[in-house]
């Protein structure tokens, strides 16, 4: 009997393990799917595409890295990335007002930006632990809260009470910021530090320096006190606090140092660009990332480095030739346009709900097994007190 | 004594549970309405306008209410229930119906879409309890960006909606002109000096309110507050917890096909691609201030939240700009109403399942 009911739990967990791994490769076999269908279609040259990925690998790639230590800590995807996005976008409007261009503007538009970061970190974290177990949401919505303060400051208090000097990023009534910021003296100036042309393609060695040098650093950071810290809590936030670890303090870091990545990784991203857009380049930022990594297959309890590769260049790969390949098929260019759109939805819709089933499925399957063992210890004793 | 103490602790704890950003925005909103005089706005002009926004919006934000009563939280993913209505509008029009019947007609055609979304919206919802709001704001996102493909590629022919040029593809905006545009307010408007109440509107909005509120003391509304409130103990009592859910969510689906119908009756215009995007924050941050919580809301909650909501985004405009001539309206909304919902969703609600 007991052996009978082992080979029934051993051959129903066999075809879950087999599922498990083919449901994680799901969405990256589906993505390499859509690309291979797209671009013959997309017609564009293997050059221009191959330079089109690494120019946006070199952009999004840091600000993706930035998701990675809230999965860790099991507070799932950061949608309040945008909270850094925004600090870098501050500390960016500052020094093209102070008119400091080059990389000594991004660093110290870094070092504008850090300040602000770990306060909106601390305060997004705050609330995120009064919220335990709805993370995901309080962080969406937190992410549009602060966007109207950053709105009130940008559109109202700065060149009123934030002192702006320039004219030419203000707006004509005397305050506020324009809709868009020139950064044209600080563009791309971080990618073509050290730049290589690799047979017409350009290679921004310097940009993926820093984001390797990332890289680095979270395989370091994962394994230091903090970092297995994180690791216990996002495992079992009670078995942590049992074992002696400050919970609350521990997820407040983790969302300090991602926003403080995200601002960061804006400003790489923003010196790419050339340009701020003031008021929606960080509007969309969080869905973008948080597609691309899902797109490489990463899960909201569990994401690595390889992910976030995977990631960028499908979901870019997508990005460029979906447009094309919408207006060759349908004839209408923003068909393109919405599917790519559609797509970046559905893929983060799709992430949730396997997320959301699985864990229900392990709530469902560790109840059963203790179900099972108190029916056993129940049938020992009553075994006992028959003898 | 004691009396007075207690008094003094219930003050104490029904202020505690009316919540700070709600004493914060309805104080906002008074201090608004006394400022408004003064400042040389119309006060009349602006009730009437709250009232007018109040009709449009009413049974938008009613439709978060089935769904919180029966423990699936707020409803995010209201895009697919307006989407539903949507499909009702655009093809009402596309048969040939015109005036107050175009009205009738699209509630009729948007039935059975909201139906089935719903039951499918349901569905999923089932298969993951405890992650509702999450997937639902990623389901209206998906949904309304599939119908933005949709609406460029499905056969849609009549002149008055597609683009003029390319004589395919729905046009952004669908003025309602000679279709349903006034097909409620218009019924006994009535008007009084600068004040006009639709009063067709609010009549339509009182009827489905009643009729929530009715089927909420049926035995299958009292099984309903039972699944939210505790499903452990409902499905104990013998009640089909997911049905009853599934249930839940239709409605709340349709309720939100038949929302938009009438926002766009009073608006006038059918607005479509990425409009319906963000449509779910306002209503949802609307009832929030009338004073629901995550898992608990009355009808009560749907009329003072939409009027304090809509009462902040039609008073703040004009009576900052006549006061500092700066209009900061659009940020202020943002803050409170998002606000608001973060409130919510920080208090300890026994949601979190």
């Amino acid at each position: 009997m007991k052996a009978g009911s082992n080979k029934y739990t051993t051959s129903e967990k066999k075809p879950t393990a087999i599922g498990m791994i083919l449901r994680q490769a799901s969405v990256p076999l589906m993505f390499i799917i859509i690309c291979a269908f797209c671009i013959p279609i997309a017609g564009l040259s293997p050059s221009y595409l191959a330079n089109e990925i690494v120019t946006r690998m070199g952009r999004n790639s840091f600000l993706i890295l930035s998701l990675l230590i809230p999965i860790m800590a099991g507070m799932g995807l950061n949608f309040g990335m945008t909270l850094g996005a925004m600090a870098g976008e501050i500390g960016l409007i500052l020094v093209s007002d102070w008119q400091i261009v080059g990389i000594p503007g991004m660093v110290l538009a870094a070092i504008i930006s850090i300040p602000i970061s770990i306060l909106l970190g601390i305060f997004c974290g705050k609330i995120l632990n009064k919220a335990k177990g709805r993370e995901m949401i309080t962080s969406y919505i937190m992410s549009f809260f602060i966007n109207g303060i950053y709105q009130l400051v940008v559109l109202y208090l700065m060149g009123s009470v934030i002192p702006i000097k320039h004219s030419s990023i203000k707006l004509p009534r005397g305050y506020g910021i324009r809709n868009t910021v020139s950064l044209l003296r600080m563009r791309q100036k971080l990618d073509n530090l050290i730049a290589i042309n690799v047979s017409g393609i350009k290679i921004p060695v310097m940009t993926f320096i820093i984001i390797g040098i990332l890289c680095l650093f979270i395989i370091w950071f994962r394994k230091t006190k903090l970092g297995q810290d994180m690791r216990a809590v996002g495992q079992d936030m009670e078995v942590a606090r049992d074992a002696g670890i400050d919970v609350e303090r521990t997820r407040i870091i983790s969302i300090v140092m991602s926003t403080v990545l995200a601002g960061i990784g804006m400003i790489i991203y923003l010196q790419n660009m050339g340009n701020i857009a003031t008021y929606s380049s960080h509007s969309q930022i969080g869905m973008f990332c948080i597609a691309a990594l899902l797109v490489g297959g990463a899960s909201v309890d569990r994401a690595s480095i390889g992910n976030v590769f995977l990631g960028v260049i499908l979901f870019h790969t997508m990005f460029i030739v979906a447009p094309r390949a919408g207006a060759y098929i349908t004839g209408d260019s923003m068909i393109g346009e919405y599917f790519r759109v559609f797509v970046s939805y559905a893929v983060i819709t799709v992430a949730l709900v396997m997320y959301e089933t699985n864990k229900r499925r392990a709530k469902s399957e560790s109840s059963r097994e203790l179900r099972a063992q108190q029916d056993a210890d129940e049938a020992r004793a009553a075994g006992k007190g028959n003898v | 004594m004691t009396e007075t103490k207690t008094f003094k602790d219930r003050v104490a704890a029904s202020l505690k549970n009316f919540g700070l950003p709600r004493l914060i925005i309805t104080g906002f909103l008074v201090l608004l309405l006394i400022l408004a005089p003064f400042v040389g706005a119309d006060l009349p002009t602006q009730i009437s306008n709250i009232i007018n926004r109040f009709s449009w919006n009413g049974i938008l934000v009613l439709a978060m209410v089935p769904m919180v009563h029966s423990g699936c939280g707020l409803n995010f993913g209201l895009p697919l229930g307006i989407i539903s209505g949507l499909l009702g509008a655009t093809l009402s029009i596309e048969f040939g119906f015109t005036g107050r019947l175009s009205f009738l007609m699209a509630i009729l055609i948007a039935t059975p879409f909201a139906l089935v979304f719903g039951t499918l919206y349901g569905w999923l919802l089932n298969k993951i309890k405890g992650g509702e709001m999450m997937i639902a704001t990623y389901v209206g996102f998906s949904s309304v960006s599939l119908m933005c493909m949709m609406w460029l590629l499905l056969p849609y022919h009549s002149p008055n909606m597609v683009w003029g040029l390319a004589g395919k593809g729905l046009r952004t905006t669908i003025s309602l002109e000679g279709y349903y545009n006034q097909a409620l307010a218009g019924i006994g408007q009535i008007n009084i000096g600068n004040i006009s109440i639709p009063t067709g509107t609010l009549l339509f909005f009182a009827l489905l309110a009643f009729g929530i509120w009715a089927f909420l003391h049926t035995k299958t509304g009292t099984a309903m507050t039972a699944v939210g409130s505790n499903p452990v103990f409902a499905r104990a009592a013998g009640i089909n917890v997911d049905k009853i859910r599934m249930l839940s969510v239709v409605m709340s689906t349709w309720l939100a096909a038949i929302g938009i119908l009438v926002y766009e009756q009073g608006f006038g215009f059918i607005q479509l691609y990425m409009a319906p995007f963000y449509m779910a924050l306002p209503a949802v941050s609307a009832i929030l201030i009338g004073g629901a919580s995550v898992n608990k809301a009355t009808i009560m909650n749907v009329i003072i939240g939409t009027i304090l909501f809509q009462g902040i985004v039609t008073m703040t405009p004009t009576v900052m700009n006549n006061m500092i001539h700066m209009d900061m309206s659009e940020v202020i909304r943002i803050i409170a109403s998002m606000g608001m919902i973060l409130f919510a969703l920080t208090r300890k609600t026994e949601a979190s399942r």
